[in-house]
């Protein structure tokens, strides 16, 4: 590692970070679809769907944070994809830079962007009526995970941007990720599903991720799907992340 | 200059060979370009002139051959290499979404400078940017962001600079804004490496011509040694009319023909 590795990082970081400022519309952009699923969850089906769980809107608020992180990583793909195409990433790789700074600062602008994002939409979630008597290491854990998460589908993002061919193909691949948290735990308990809907929402990775939060949220025992959760978290990051510095290599020289 | 030693080249490339796939795009490439000098790396399009570029500023591995810069060679010491060059490439490479002061200030972050306000401003100044400092670069006309892409090249002094093609798609007076700022490079003792597809480019600017062509260089030397290649010249008398460039910048009045501004530092 080069010893200007953190310097250079802070430094394209900032850089990135002006981008969103600057276009305060990706993080509303984010924040808005989320938050609209919660007021229609919440206001339109809610009054139909039987959680067993008293407030709705601590039932749903798990889910719909997954499902922002999902979409905000698309604009994450999206920068990295016009780096790559404009010639700027070429620039600083002909610099005498740390080089893996510039992957870094698209991956950390990522985690700060996502943040910012969760911490508008559970305001909303507030107004809205969510309560919760966590203390502050159960919100640690909570932001732990959602951290987690975000860096696993970070590196997915990479990956799609090194090997797409178009700006299409380098945001469309979060459609699907998207798609994952409505067949899950996120907005009715997965036992009133049929048969191999359940057992293919239960064991995918959002329900264990929704559960545990939920289980933060409430200051129930976790039991273990906080280590399911952890685990499916830590597995999509490690394989996303040798297939996208697979991919980081057969780009550069 | 006060370096009176022996003076190894700036830039030694040999036979150098790539290919992508069936493409064979260098078959064999050999050249040097000795310090403080202009060389013209001179070819139509996929002659393999950015290839070249790409493989010397340590972006491509070359299937065969070596290249050096400075001394250093791009395969094994590609970080000596990247600390003695910058590259121009063939697009702009500025970042739209910032200013153009902002984007010189990043570049000497980057480079680890002292001072990158001080570097930005002074560069601003001396590229007539300093008025749109503080736009986005995406109001940039093309010959503001190839200038603003040329001063980003500029900080830290490299030893050898890369232009790939710098010119195309610009004007004719960001063209000769563009030719003026490379002759100053080399007249302070940078080295220039630049590839272009206009013969008179190559012929106003640069001390030695390559010609490369289906991945070989087919002639190699001062504009005098190539003319030479040809049989001697015909006396003919030819009415000498303006060319529609003459026309051009006489209506819009740049006298930018006159190339007296030996007065820059």
């Amino acid at each position: 590692m080069s010893k200007y590795f953190f310097a250079d990082t802070g430094v394209l970081l900032g850089r990135s970070m002006r981008h969103i400022t600057r276009s305060l519309d990706t993080i509303i952009t984010t924040a808005i679809t989320p938050i609209a699923l919660m007021l229609l969850f919440v206001y339109v089906f809610g009054g139909a769907i039987k959680t067993g769980a008293g407030n709705y809107v601590n039932y749903l608020l798990p889910g719909i944070m997954l499902i922002a992180i999902a979409s905000g990583i698309a604009y994450t793909a999206l920068r990295l994809f016009n780096d790559l195409n404009s010639g700027i990433f070429e620039r600083f790789h002909s610099m005498p830079i740390a080089r893996s700074s510039v992957l870094w600062a698209h991956v950390l602008t990522s985690l700060v962007s996502n943040g910012l994002t969760l911490v508008i939409i559970v305001v909303v979630a507030l107004v809205m009526g969510f309560r919760t008597s966590a203390g502050p290491l159960a919100w640690l854990a909570v932001a732990g995970i959602l951290a987690l998460f975000t860096l696993a589908l970070t590196w997915i993002a990479v990956l799609a941007a090194l090997s797409a061919k178009s700006v299409d193909g380098a945001s469309g691949f979060s459609y699907p990720l998207i798609f994952l948290p409505f067949i899950s735990s996120a907005f009715v308990p997965t036992s009133t599903m049929p048969g191999p809907v359940r057992v293919f929402a239960e064991n995918q990775p959002v329900t264990s991720i929704v559960n545990t939060i939920q289980d933060l949220f409430a200051q129930r025992p976790a039991g273990s799907d906080i280590w399911v959760a952890l685990a499916w978290c830590l597995g999509i990051l490690i394989l996303a992340y040798v297939l996208a510095m697979a991919a980081y290599r057969r780009r550069i020289a | 200059m006060t370096t009176h030693q022996i003076q190894l080249p700036a830039i030694e490339v040999q036979d150098l060979e790539k290919s992508y796939k069936e493409l064979h795009v260098l078959r064999g490439v050999t050249f040097d370009v000795a310090p403080g000098r202009i060389f013209a790396l001179l070819g139509s399009n996929g002659a393999g002139k950015t290839t070249i570029v790409r493989i010397s500023s340590t972006l491509l591995r070359p299937d065969a051959g070596t290249a050096s810069v400075n001394g250093f060679d791009v395969a094994t010491q590609p970080v000596k290499v990247r600390e003695s060059i910058s590259l121009t490439g063939q697009f702009t490479a500025v970042d739209e979404i910032l200013t153009g002061r902002e984007n010189l200030v990043l570049v000497a972050k980057l480079r680890h400078l002292l001072d990158p306000g001080h570097v930005a401003d002074t560069l601003l100044a001396r590229f007539k940017l300093a008025e749109a400092a503080s736009r986005k670069v995406s109001t940039y006309s093309g010959g503001m962001r190839r200038r603003l892409d040329i001063a980003m090249s500029l900080i830290g002094q490299p030893r050898v600079i890369f232009l790939d093609e710098p010119t195309t798609g610009l004007d004719p007076e960001a063209r000769i804004e563009v030719w003026r700022v490379i002759k100053d490079l080399a007249h302070q003792g940078t080295t220039v490496l630049l590839t272009t597809q206009y013969l008179d480019e190559a012929e106003q600017l640069a001390d030695r011509i390559a010609i490369l062509h289906q991945g070989r260089i087919i002639a190699n030397g001062t504009l005098a040694e190539l003319k030479q290649l040809l049989p001697p010249a015909k006396v003919e008398y030819v009415e000498k009319q303006p060319s529609l460039e003459d026309i051009f910048l006489a209506l819009v009045g740049n006298d930018g023909k006159d190339e007296a501004t030996k007065d820059q530092p």
